[in-house]
């Protein structure tokens, strides 16, 4: 019987979609293409990669799959086979769809796609048992050879975990393991792996991997990630504005992309195997941006000489005093015993895995969080003394999460005018007004964004909004942590490029934070590798790459998705993208 | 069989942009704004002033109704035991409860808020301590808080009971216990906002504290607060009518609703029942309609209502 199946089962698509258009339907009757004319078919065993950026529609293609399009979006037209079966979209929805048991599901964060009430046996042995009507024993039998397939360690014991008693990775894997429960001919894995660090990442990609070739099961991977595509992926669409714009095999698409657009998302990939001086990014700047760049003054070029940031041995713990007198104090060392400088003009990077104190390093320094001991000094004056305004508006810093970084209730004219001001930047406030519309425009926006609240833009604007307030106490160092991790990697290449303008013009030195190793090695001259709370390893970006030191570091780089597949971008014409 | 769904399923409650009010709210809003501009403008809408002892004539006291068969047409809603004309006495005393509820939801949510942002800005020490003083506030009942902070003014301070001061000793009575809830919110959503980037930004500029709470975080937090000082605002009103009927609250010469409600609970057992019972019900349409306001204000504030 299982013999019958598997015929025809590699004959029949695990998914076959023609003519798939989703529609959202808004309450003034407009009606707004969410996706349309999609064509995709995805055979037994084949991993199929559906990418592009955020609001292209490539999550709404799984939903649809799914069942789970939310209101008021309806499937339009077009016909669906998950199986060779065909489902019924008349309601616009794909009704008759049983998730969990024609189709798995894997999505982005594991914690929340686990309910943390329950252990892992009975989310998993639940599903089985409704859909397949397995006994408990067998249900049980069943769930223990999944978290076996699925390489989980001791699987008897984890069967009697909470979600909280697991890693991140061990989450995912019993995800996997329960989108596989039932056996679906299609597995529709949203952003499976992008909020787990790149050694787990790896692990669970070879792990999708090895499933679809083992069990035949047909994955739609939906991802942002080109190294994750290059890494795993048979087949590649590139969506653009809720259509495919280009289709084929992974080493057709990534190598060769015809498509100007799948040309341009490629190229904007950050690399890692080759510096390249700027990053091919879709220039969205006006030109009066590299000018008003121009006019942004740095407090940069008095240091006589010395280093623009020196870490002294910096120890940060937290905790550690007993709720109650005499419980058992232990602190948890964030921080132990970091030490780099910083110099001037220099991009300095430091680089880790979560949970590796890079971020409590940046707080520090910024004086977000008091160091347990050791000293931060910018060029020369200890920060520890930080009422004193000069060190202070010396040091700015740009966040990672552009959505809560700036104020919701403030004009952009008011918050970028309001440092300014406090620090009598400017006499009047008509020449703050001045200047902030001077430093919107040095980062790429137009003046007129200052009379709009920060609702009114996106990501990536809203990041450049970001930079340009921590540019306008005019800063000699600026704090980067993970800048560009929320943000599409087209509008990453923008900000990068934006930050090395900045950084060439004024003259500041910057401390850039990231995990990704890419985009590391494209921003930094000098990076430090962090683990457990210490730097393992520091050397010119160069070095580190071509010939790095310590195991830790060696480890870090072969998890990260290799793009050799990838298309090199041709040289850069000489940084005149702008 | 798909059918009865997709009938079943036609524009199910989806909510517009636009607020859709439901009707009840509209008849609430519509109360209280009649009985507030009437209270505001008591002295033109009142047929008398029951505040000039020159107007009324003991005569004419314990008068009923006009509709009732020995009413006079000159007094609408009757006389109180001084002939003074009761609807008259009605809406100049709504004028006080509502001014002593409002000062007292003013005064408390001011310091509630001050406090709150303070033990969710700083946390620790500050924190514990206005957070564990507030706990042993809201342990008393807010009644009995009152009726001790007025008898302590009344004992320390003679003039207490006078028209003059009794109403500043009574928003002080009730703001004493209400700041707590409001430092609670307050502190609550404090303490989430002060985590986001825009105010850890705020901090590396290198702003004072003080600026960053009333700029940053004060405008972040203030929705809850607009939504408990509707509700309190009844609650404060029906506060201050309880300490008047237990008579600590305003003199018989200057009455609030409370004050004519203890007056008329004299008299009701002899059979005039309108001193007593027109007040009430004004107090009662006056609470209830401040109260669906609220109720409703809750409610779109809610962020789970903007999500669905």
């Amino acid at each position: 019987m299982a013999n019958t199946g598997k015929v025809t089962a590699m004959t029949v698509p695990s998914l076959d979609i023609r003519g798939l258009a989703v529609n959202y339907e808004l309450a003034d009757g407009t009606v707004s293409a969410a996706v349309s004319d999609i064509d995709l078919t995805i055979m037994p065993g084949q991993i199929h990669a559906l990418v592009g950026e955020s609001g292209a529609g490539k999550t709404t293609i799984g939903n649809a799959l799914m069942g789970l399009l939310q209101e008021p979006g309806r499937i339009a037209e077009g016909v669906i086979r998950i199986g060779g079966k065909p489902v019924d979209t008349r309601t616009g929805r794909a009704e008759g769809i049983v998730p969990g048991k024609d189709v798995g599901a894997i999505f982005q964060d594991p914690m929340t796609s686990l309910n943390p009430l329950f252990t892992v046996e009975s989310q998993l042995c639940e599903t089985m048992r409704f859909h397949l009507g397995l006994s408990k024993r067998q249900a049980r039998e069943r769930a223990l050879s999944l978290l076996n397939a699925v390489g989980i360690p001791e699987p008897e014991r984890r069967l009697k975990s909470y979600p909280h008693q697991l890693s991140g990775g061990q989450r995912q894997r019993v995800v996997i393991a329960a989108a596989l429960c039932c056996d679906p001919r299609l597995i529709v894995a949203d952003e499976p792996t992008t909020a787990l660090d790149v050694s787990v990442q790896a692990q669970i990609l070879k792990l999708i991997r090895g499933l679809a070739d083992e069990r035949g099961v047909g994955v739609l991977l939906v991802t942002h990630n080109m190294g994750v595509v290059a890494e795993v992926a048979d087949h590649v669409s590139i969506m653009l504005k809720g259509r495919i714009v280009e289709s084929g095999p992974v080493d057709r698409v990534l190598g060769a992309p015809e498509h100007p657009y799948a040309r341009a998302l490629i190229g904007a990939v950050p690399r890692i195997d080759v510096k390249l001086d700027r990053l091919l990014a879709p220039s969205e700047e006006n030109p009066s941006a590299a000018a008003a760049r121009r006019k942004v003054r740095g407090a940069a070029g008095d240091e006589g000489g010395g280093a623009a940031l020196d870490v002294e041995d910096l120890r940060v713990e937290y905790g550690g005093v007993p709720f109650l007198p005499g419980g058992k104090s232990k602190a948890f060392r964030a921080v132990d015993g970091v030490s780099f400088s910083v110099k001037p003009g220099e991009i300095f990077g430091l680089v880790g895995e979560s949970g590796c104190g890079k971020t409590t390093v940046a707080n520090a320094i910024a004086g977000l969080v008091t160091p347990t001991s050791g000293g931060v000094r910018l060029s020369g004056e200890d920060l520890a003394s930080r009422r004193r305004s000069g060190a202070r508006k010396a040091l700015q810093m740009v966040f990672q999460d552009p959505y809560s970084a700036l104020n919701p209730r403030l004009r952009i004219r008011s918050a970028l005018a309001e440092p300014i001001l406090f620090y009598k930047l400017a006499a009047t406030s008509a020449e703050a007004a001045e200047d902030a519309a001077v430093l919107l425009e040095a980062v790429g926006l137009d003046r007129s964004a200052g009379d709009r609240y920060p609702h009114a833009f996106s990501g990536g604007q809203r990041q450049r909004i970001a930079i340009a307030r921590a540019l306008g106490p005019r800063p000699r160092f600026l704090v980067c942590d993970e800048p560009t991790s929320s943000l599409d990697v087209s509008v990453q290449a923008q900000i990068l490029n934006l930050l090395k303008d900045l950084r060439d013009v004024t003259g500041m030195s910057m401390l850039f934070i990231s995990h990704d190793l890419a985009v590391v090695r494209q921003m930094c001259d000098r990076i430090a590798v962090m683990k457990g709370g210490r730097i393992v390893e520091l050397a010119t970006s160069e070095g580190l790459f071509a010939d790095p030191q310590h195991p830790y570091t060696r480890e870090l780089l072969s998890f990260a998705p290799s793009l050799d597949k990838i298309a090199r971008p041709p040289a850069p014409a000489n940084g005149a993208s702008l | 069989m798909s059918t009865p769904i997709s009938t079943a399923a036609p524009a199910p409650s989806r909510r517009k942009r636009g607020p859709r009010v439901p009707p009840s709210v509209l008849v609430g809003a519509a109360l209280v704004a009649v009985i507030g501009a009437a209270a505001a403008f008591a002295p033109f809408v009142a047929p008398t002033n029951p505040l000039d002892v020159g107007t009324f004539d003991l005569m004419n006291a314990e008068l009923p109704p006009a509709f009732m068969a020995e009413g006079d047409a000159h007094f609408l809603l009757g006389t109180d035991n001084q002939g003074r004309d009761l609807l008259s006495a009605m809406l100049y005393g709504a004028r006080v409860s509502i001014a002593i509820g409002g000062g007292a939801v003013l005064v408390a949510a001011s310091v509630g808020i001050v406090l709150g942002l303070l033990a969710g800005y700083f946390g620790g020490w500050v924190d514990a301590l206005i957070m564990r003083v507030g706990d042993v506030i809201l342990s008393l009942p807010t009644i009995l808080l009152a009726l001790l902070v007025s008898g302590v003014a009344r004992a320390v301070f003679p003039e207490a009971g006078t028209a003059q001061w009794a109403p500043v000793i009574l928003i002080g009575a009730i703001a004493i216990h209400e700041w707590v809830q409001y430092a609670r919110t307050v502190r609550a959503a404090t303490m989430v906002e002060t985590r986001k980037d825009y105010v850890r930004a705020a901090r590396v500029i290198g702003l004072p504290s003080a600026r960053i709470m009333a700029r940053h975080i004060l405008p972040n937090v203030l929705s809850p607060v607009i939504v408990i000082a509707t509700i309190n605002l009844a609650a404060a009103v029906l506060t201050e009518a309880t300490l008047s009927f237990l008579g600590v609250g305003m003199p018989p010469t200057y009455p609030s609703l409370g004050t004519l409600i203890r007056i008329g609970n004299e008299f009701v057992f002899s059979g005039i029942w309108w001193i007593a019972v027109f007040p009430a019900a004004l107090l009662v349409v006056l609470v209830l309609g401040v109260n669906i306001v609220g109720d409703w204000l809750r409610d779109w504030f809610n962020p789970r209502r903007q999500a669905r």
